[in-house]
């Protein structure tokens, strides 16, 4: 008897969760099926499958892919290369600074950088982005080293912003990394330099894991700073700001802007699929540390 | 250790002479006004020469310290410069007549009275305020129920976490254009006229595609704390005879308490900085028949789409920086209250 009611209100949720998936994951069906057809069609039966052809999935992303506002492989490129490099340096740089930071907690200089990073992480981009563009144009000019539109200028902003929170995550997790351990390095002769990257960075290697899905989801899919520091219409765009300027010249041409979604949708969803655990675990330890 | 030997000796102070030239040399180029291309990387290549030096500099007592600023350099400095002096700057040029570029006078508290008398942007305020309160309670109630129905003993739960979970990968920019096209081609026919043309029903729509995009998150943080309530507990619960809705409301809610002020705060803040869905979804546009006596073309407008449209768009820079600071302080009182109760929390248990 009990049985037999826990196993109906087991197929009761078991059906409410399907249908909320269902609702959930409707919008990206949409995407995909449109994808495969031409706009007459999108118009006149957005939900239904008639019309779909393979080939016409391929004459809309030929479209889409060479058009001269969206060019989807360089700003595929761009994201990439602005992603991995703001990741990779956030990484070290994190871990080099609070290592310094929590190595020295008892000092004031260290007190203070700690605090002034954490009071910065309430910082809205907001308040800082419209001195930012002209702080990086200034700076540029004067010193001979563009910083607008360019990669390495927008991948120096991201070490700028990404810092504080990193810091502060790699901090906590460093502090209860026992001091015992560089002591022995140390009287066996091994530099502090040395024990940093022989002995810490190592053991640091899952939280800045964590540190990497947090940043990285902010990264990837941020349009603010890279529509104000990269330009709409500038040299590089990253995928955001590719959608942006597409859709902008393209409206409501629904085969070529949902296209275009799917094709800004699948780098993240292939990531997702891989490391589908290490995300979510991500996004959990980021949010309940930060 | 090879601290002392006179190859490390000489390459240190080559380096650090080296560096320190091209240091001089690339600022007064810089100064003297001098287009010369070359200035740039003779400033970089400078910089590193003087921290590889620095780094060999023969001396065994401070080594460590010199390594703990070469540690701290990169990290500061890129903060500094993208952080803290555009901060400096930005609450400045509120107080001028800055056009992005340069400003030739002070206004004193100008543009912040400019703003309070602009009855779009009391709007774009009170829409925000909206907002975010709707958004706080409708995604934490959703996003606790879907925890529940997940934690249920409900089968595949793996795979639902993951699809509820979905939207959050995506940009807001590409998903607000998803959804156009679900309002204005799909769901239209349900609805007649699509559902933001009006700026109320407009509204209702960016809550709907946000709790879409965001319960699913905070669906996975109410997850982490059901499943850390310690199983003895519920046992202790089950033996005294409680049913499930008293577990639920008795036992499970009050020991997950801190997990709800974390995934409050955490809708309060996101959903006041929400800007990729509102811009890509509806544009801000919208009417308002009267308000304050003004007929309004931005309804939807909240705030972080009014700070950059009042910048970007009317290139009115002053006046968006002035807006900026006000959000900023608005961000940091909300933080504040956070932490308030966050510490009394912790001293409670």
């Amino acid at each position: 008897m009990v049985g037999k009611e826990r196993r109906t209100r087991s197929y009761i949720l078991t059906a409410v969760g399907i249908l909320i998936a269902i609702y959930v994951l409707f919008p990206f069906y949409l995407v995909v099926m449109n994808s495969f057809k031409v706009q007459a069609d999108i118009v006149a039966s957005p939900i239904s499958v008639k019309g779909a052809s393979f080939s016409q999935l391929i004459t809309n992303l030929g479209a889409v892919v060479n058009n001269s506002n969206f060019n989807f492989w360089r700003a595929l490129f761009s994201s990439v290369v602005i992603t991995v490099l703001s990741l990779a340096l956030l990484a070290l740089f994190g871990a080099m600074a609070a290592w310094v930071i929590s190595r020295n907690n008892k000092t004031k200089w260290a007190t203070a950088i700690y605090m002034i990073f954490i009071a910065s992480m309430i910082i809205p981009f907001q308040v800082v982005m419209l001195p930012l563009v002209s702080t990086f144009r200034d700076a540029g000019n004067f010193v001979g080293v563009p910083m607008l539109s360019t990669i390495p200028g927008i991948i120096f902003a991201y070490c700028g912003f990404g810092g504080a929170m990193t810091v502060f995550i790699l901090t906590g997790f460093i502090k209860g990394v026992p001091y015992d351990l560089e002591e022995a390095a140390s009287i066996d002769g091994c530099s502090p330099e040395g024990t940093f990257f022989k002995i810490i960075f190592p053991l640091l290697s899952p939280v800045i894991m964590t540190v990497t899905i947090l940043n990285g989801m902010w990264i990837w899919n941020d349009y603010l700073l890279p529509s104000m520091l990269l330009g709409l219409n500038g040299k590089y765009k990253t995928l955001p700001v590719a959608v942006q300027a597409f859709v902008g010249s393209y409206v409501k041409q629904w085969d070529l802007i949902l296209t275009a979604a799917l094709l800004a949708i699948i780098p993240m969803i292939v990531v997702f699929l891989i490391g589908q655990k290490q995300i979510m675990n991500g996004m959990i330890e980021g949010a309940v540390k930060g | 250790m090879n601290a002392n030997s006179a190859s490390r000796k000489l390459l240190s102070l080559v380096l650090l002479i080296a560096g320190a030239a091209s240091l001089v040399v690339s600022l007064v180029l810089d100064f003297s006004g001098s287009g010369a291309s070359y200035r740039g990387a003779l400033l970089i290549i400078g910089i590193l020469a003087l921290i590889v030096g620095l780094y060999l500099f023969p001396t065994l007592k401070n080594h460590r310290k010199i390594i703990y600023i070469i540690f701290l350099f990169p990290l500061l400095f890129t903060f500094v410069v993208t952080v803290i002096i555009p901060l400096g700057l930005g609450i400045f040029y509120s107080f001028t007549n800055w056009t992005g570029i340069q400003f030739t006078e002070y206004v004193g508290f100008g543009n912040y009275k400019e703003m309070f008398t602009d009855p779009q942007f009391i709007w774009s305020i009170l829409m925000t305020f909206v907002f975010v309160v709707i958004n706080m309670i409708l995604v934490n109630l959703i996003a606790f129920l879907l925890a529940l129905l997940c934690t249920n003993g409900i089968k595949g739960d793996g795979f639902f976490r993951a699809a509820y979970f979905l939207p959050n990968l995506i940009g807001g920019i590409v998903l607000g254009y998803i959804w156009q096209f679900v309002f204005n081609n799909v769901l239209i026919n349900l609805t007649k006229t699509s559902l933001l043309v009006q700026t109320k029903t407009a509204m209702f729509a960016i809550v709907v595609v946000y709790i879409w995009q965001y319960a699913g998150y905070i669906m996975l943080i109410y997850i982490t704390g059901l499943t850390q309530v310690p199983k003895d507990v519920l046992e202790a619960a089950q033996i005294d005879g409680a049913n499930a809705s008293q577990t639920l409301f008795q036992v499970k809610i009050p020991m997950i308490a801190s997990t709800f002020t974390i995934c409050t705060f955490l809708t309060l803040t996101s959903a006041f900085k929400q800007f990729d869905v509102n811009l890509a979804l509806t544009g801000g546009t919208g009417s308002v028949p009267s308000f304050m006596g003004k007929y309004l073309t931005s309804g939807t407008q909240m705030l972080a789409l009014n700070i950059y449209n009042t910048a970007v768009s009317k290139n009115n820079y002053a006046l968006g920086q002035a807006k900026a600071v006000l959000f900023f302080i608005i961000l940091a009182c909300v933080s504040l209250v956070q932490v308030r109760i966050s510490n009394s929390k912790e001293v409670e248990l």
